[in-house]
């Protein structure tokens, strides 16, 4: 890969929940001019105490390093891994996809719900709510499927995402 | 850690009883509304003393005087709204120069955040890029241990600024005291030891050098005197000449043979050359700032880099490099000294002498060099001033400060440093107005100093309110203004790269500043032609009390050599006369600042 190509990279975060720290790492996106594709953010202990932040992010490898090093250097991070570098991993997003249609449109969209394993969590006579979990290419697919069958709204989760294997954050 | 104390005190005491100890002997401040119960505790006790700023600016810059100077942690004290906002640019000032502070601002009580109240601001939200980080407390039972984990963030690590926002109901209501722990924040581990595999192979580099360069910055000073000492020894071990940042003057002595002054867009031709030729190069606590790099893809073309930095975000930030060492800059140092005494390998001599060799004829050149008419009744060339301060305060323990501009960079390079922590400036924000509030600073710390601001007519005028705090406090800092009644940097600008437009920077209608010191209770002092500028120097440093001593000096003179914006370091310009475009500037280089 040359230097200078832009890269994805889905980073996690493990933060200290306290008041301020989305707006800290969100902050430092905005103010050193790092790309945000999609940021997730949750508690991920029993106590509440810690929160994890998936960032998907991209630009040159130095600039996913300065990212890297930039959030690590926040005073209530925890850790840092970018997650497309340091070996496999899974990413997924959950999303709530609600299509506006009527005769052959409805029923072909229904048709390609069950072969993406879309759910369908409400329906009206008039539409559909699909709920699909995936990779952001499988529901992006979906998407540009569902837009001439009456695509009306999309709520998407971002992505979340962890290491495969035994490595943990 | 958890002892809470049984008796009942407000959180505006637990906040001093906090401060004392953590070992606060001062406090830069100014009262408000939300924080009259904190001065009203401080009114109760005598173990932490209130200076009395006028703009809550001059409080940060103060602060960061005092820390510089000392190595302690310094304490701004605001109050809500204008006063938390007045004092981000000084918060802003300490993150770029890596400068420990805490400060405390006021807020509205808990009930009223959020609704617009007199005097509400945002700050943690105003703050939080502002600062290496801050607090909002929320709860009495947070506030000792918030207060005790801000001054661990602040000097831990790479040093900055912390804010801590303290809501009127928190200052008021009863809270526990807990007393300062060994514990940091929860998540904050800054690392300090270098591992030793990277010391190894920077040392096998240097080792094997032929045309190596130290070049040191504000992160020695920072890591305390120890460093410095630790540098001195390195540098002399591997008979590599050294160089410094604006921010690292002082921590290897300017009269020694094998410092060659400041590298960068004002640095020496000797230090900047070296940076082009060297092979190896050695970076100790600094960044690789644009003002020292110049055009980065012809910078240090032929060299191996080896970047010791106390945060990894500066590895690799604006220049790649070959061995990164992550840890504090004195135990890097000492690490590397221990390693340089066990490798076996030989120094390459007779490179080496070939080395300074070449070095000498640069330095031939004396690049720092200018034309000073030596008649009494001839115009005061800015330089000849720094540098007859400087034999002026030959033997006095002297702090100088500066503000920003031509006469920063003329006191970098003619006022030499040979101890550390006698140097403050505004590097890496810039910020005019610095240097009287940061004089202020050190006199506080240092009453029996000479503490001086090399300064500029326009930048005086920034913080020139603060000549009062001077009077009050007995404070005898000395302003010594090199007056050419342009905003000179700007000027030169013009002239170099605007085809002489001088748009906006002459400075029409300036005070008499000698009549200004006067009406400040302080001493004015005047000198317009060579002849006087001795006996004014000479008054100045006698006179006992706050002194502003108004040199008219040369309005034309420009600062050189110069490295213009998007230059590289072998595309300087020496002199007048010089082309900026013949010497390397680019219509790329013209956008940058």
């Amino acid at each position: 890969m040359e230097p200078s190509a832009i890269q994805s990279a889905t980073i996690s975060v493990l933060v200290e929940n306290e008041a301020g720290v989305l707006a800290r790492v969100i902050g430092l996106f905005s103010g050193r001019g790092y790309n945000i594709d999609s940021l997730t953010v949750a508690p991920v202990d029993d106590d509440r105490g810690r929160s994890r932040i998936n960032v998907v992010t991209s630009g040159t490898e130095m600039v996913i390093a300065q990212i890297k090093a930039q959030l690590d250097r926040l005073v209530p991070v925890y850790k840092v891994a970018d997650l497309t570098r340091e070996g496999p991993h899974i990413a997924r997003e959950l999303a709530l996809i609600k299509v506006i249609s009527t005769g052959e449109e409805r029923s072909e969209s229904l048709r390609i719900a069950e072969a993406f394993r879309a759910r369908v969590i409400d329906a009206t006579v008039g539409s559909f709510v699909f709920e699909m979990t995936g990779g952001t290419d499988k529901i992006d697919a979906f998407l540009a499927l569902m837009r001439p069958l009456g695509l009306a709204e999309v709520s998407r989760s971002g992505v979340a995402a962890i290491s495969r294997g035994t490595n943990i954050l | 850690m958890m002892q809470h104390s049984t008796t009942s005190r407000s959180g505006a005491e637990i906040l001093l009883q906090a401060l004392k100890d953590q070992g606060v002997e001062v406090v830069f401040g100014y009262p408000g509304g939300a924080v009259l119960p904190i001065y009203d505790a401080i009114f109760n006790q005598n173990a932490i003393r209130h200076i009395l700023v006028r703009h809550e600016q001059a409080a940060v810059h103060a602060a960061e005087g005092y820390a510089r100077s000392t190595g302690k942690v310094g304490v701004v004290l605001v109050t809500s709204g204008p006063g938390a906002t007045n004092a981000v640019t000084g918060l802003v000032d300490a993150l770029m120069d890596s400068i420990p502070l805490v400060c405390l601002t006021g807020q509205v009580p808990t009930h009223l955040i959020g609704n617009d109240a007199f005097q509400e601001a945002d700050t943690t939200g105003i703050t939080r890029q502002a600062t290496k980080h801050n607090y909002l407390v929320k709860r009495s039972e947070d506030l000792a241990r918030v207060v005790h984990e801000a001054f661990a963030i602040a000097a831990g690590g790479r040093p900055g600024p912390v804010v801590i926002d303290l809501p009127k109901d928190i200052l008021i209501a009863p809270a526990p005291y807990n007393p300062p722990s060994e514990d940091l924040h929860r998540s904050y581990r800054p690392r300090l030891d270098p591992d030793p595999a990277q010391i190894r192979k920077a040392v096998a580099l240097l080792k094997a050098a032929k045309r190596p360069v130290v070049y040191s910055g504000g992160g020695v000073i920072n890591a305390g005197p120890e460093a410095t000492v630790a540098l001195r020894e390195l540098v002399r071990l591997m008979r590599a000449p050294c160089t410094s940042t604006l921010m690292g003057l002082g921590a290897y002595p300017a009269s020694d043979p094998q410092f060659l002054g400041m590298l960068g867009m004002h640095g020496t031709v000797e230090a900047n050359l070296v940076m082009h030729g060297c092979d190896v190069m050695l970076n100790v606590g600094a960044r690789f700032d644009d003002r020292v790099t110049g055009r980065l893809n012809a910078f240090a073309p032929h060299a191996k880099k080896i970047h010791c930095d106390i945060d990894p975000s500066s590895i690799n930030k604006n220049v790649a490099v070959d061995v990164p060492v992550v840890g504090d800059a004195g135990r890097i140092l000492r690490a590397m000294i221990a390693a340089w005494k066990e490798d076996s390998q030989e120094q390459d001599r007779a490179a080496i002498t070939a080395w300074w060799r070449q070095i000498d004829q640069w330095r031939e050149g004396d690049c720092l060099s200018y034309d000073q008419d030596m008649s009494p009744d001839a115009v005061i060339k800015p330089q000849h001033a720094i540098r007859r301060l400087h034999a002026a305060c030959a033997g006095r323990n002297t702090f100088i400060s500066t503000e920003v501009g031509q006469h920063q960079m003329w006191a970098a390079q003619h006022f030499g440093f040979e101890e550390p922590n006698h140097w403050m400036t505004s590097g890496g924000l810039g910020t005019m107005g610095y240097g009287l509030p940061a004089a202020m600073g050190v006199q506080v710390a240092y009453p029996d100093a000479l503490c001086i601001d090399i300064a500029g007519e326009a930048s005086i005028l920034m913080n020139i309110q603060e000549m009062a705090t001077l009077a009050q406090y007995r404070l005898p800092v000395k302003v010594f203004i090199l007056n050419n009644q342009y905003m000179g940097m700007v000027r030169q600008w013009q002239e170099l790269l605007h085809g002489g437009r001088y748009s906006e920077s002459y400075s029409e209608a300036l005070p008499d500043f000698v009549k200004l010191a006067e009406a400040f209770h302080g001493t004015g002092l005047r000198a317009t032609k060579l002849g006087e500028l001795d006996d004014v120097i000479a008054r100045m440093l006698a006179t006992d009390g706050p002194v502003i001593a108004d040199i008219c000096v040369d309005e034309k003179e420009n600062c050189y050599p110069m490295i213009p914006s998007g230059a590289a370091h072998n595309e300087m310009i020496l002199g007048p006369g010089g082309e900026a475009r013949a010497a390397g500037l680019t219509d790329a280089g013209l956008m940058l600042v």
